[in-house]
């Protein structure tokens, strides 16, 4: 499918999750539920992954670019952020090892136990 | 030139691309995981901004349009999943078991790093959701009574930081399962890692972006109960 025809089929996904996102009171951001959507209309055949494979498979490549202006504006966070940086610092530096640690040790330990087990 | 600057709409995401590809240039040329792509793009823009003495609105004013396309990525991320559907049946105990781990762990190491530094209610709840993608970070900070600004920097610096410590990370606790990977990844460091574990490959991105979903979803409930505790 043309990889207009396969844009088209993202935005208007992505449309629908703002949609939901005006609609329902609650902290979640239209793209996360035009993830969810996205995912049921593969579950249910309403899209063909062939209808949105290539662009989708261009938009995760170039993600990480995405995130180059947020980052840039730290700059912009360093008047608030200066007075608390150290605590802030050392909060986000553990706490990022100790999720990351915690996550990957539990579900690896369930995987191999179960991968044992049979 | 001031004015010109924030007039220009193209300047912003051309500068911000040319970093990029900057970044992996150095990358492929080093090999290191410090390296990553994102962190050095962001160095030098804003290096490059200082030295043009462009101020951060006439950045964005071009940025933005990059940022844009984060809504229509984060669907597209249901793609990777929706491939890897049979993989997430087989090993559902264990990605629900690592899903609420981390979760939790989130929450328990930021009371602890409030009380050890002892941080006050607000900044406390401010950091609560930092491992969760910004915009629902952002919201539940906000609703939480937090400072959004620093939040925000928190999320972002917490994504950057795991995508360049991850391999480490899973060298020096033994993680090799790819399925364990991409919910490590996704888990602490969000769409940031998630871009990291797509480089890893199909699995680890799939199991990435279920974390991003299911963590950020399940934090908005868990952080308002953790709000209570400080």
């Amino acid at each position: 499918m043309s990889l207009l025809k396969q844009f088209t089929r993202i935005l208007l996904v992505s449309f629908l999750g703002e949609v939901l996102h005006f609609l329902l009171p609650l902290p979640v951001p239209a793209s996360v539920y035009g993830l969810i959507l996205m995912l049921i209309f593969l579950c249910t055949g309403l899209i063909q992954v062939e209808q949105v494979r290539q662009a989708a498979g261009f938009l995760i490549e170039i993600m990480p670019v995405m995130f180059i202006p947020a980052s840039v504006g730290l700059t912009e966070a360093w008047p608030s952020l200066k007075p608390v940086l150290g605590p802030v610092a050392a909060t986000t530096l553990l706490t990022t090892v100790l999720v990351m640690t915690v996550t990957g040790v539990v579900t690896q330990f369930v995987i191999r136990r179960k991968k044992e087990g049979q | 030139m001031r004015g010109f600057w924030g007039d220009s709409l193209f300047y912003g995401a051309g500068v911000s691309l040319l970093a990029y590809e900057v970044g992996l240039l150095l990358r492929r040329k080093f090999q290191l995981a410090v390296l990553n792509p994102l962190l050095i793009a962001a160095a030098c823009v804003i290096g490059i901004n200082a030295l043009l003495g462009v101020d951060y609105p006439g950045y964005n004013a071009g940025g933005q349009y990059l940022s844009y396309l984060l809504t229509p990525a984060t669907v597209c991320l249901a793609v990777p999943l929706y491939e890897q559907l049979s993989l997430l049946r087989k090993n559902l105990a264990a990605v629900l078991c690592g899903l609420a781990a981390g979760v939790l762990a989130s929450m328990v190491g930021v009371l602890g790093c409030a009380l050890a530094f002892g941080l006050d209610h607000q900044l406390y709840v401010t950091l609560l959701p930092k491992s969760i993608t910004t915009a629902i970070g952002m919201g539940v900070s906000d609703e939480l009574g937090g400072i959004v600004t620093i939040t925000v920097a928190s999320i972002v610096v917490t994504g950057i930081l795991g995508s360049v410590i991850a391999e480490g990370v899973f060298a020096l606790f033994r993680i090799q399962e790819p399925v364990a990977r991409g919910l490590a990844l996704g888990n602490a460091s969000h769409a940031i890692g998630t871009a990291k574990a797509m480089e890893m490959g199909q699995v680890e991105g799939a199991m990435s972006s279920l974390a991003v979903a299911v963590a950020g979803l399940v934090t908005v409930v868990t952080a308002s109960a953790f709000a209570q505790f400080l």
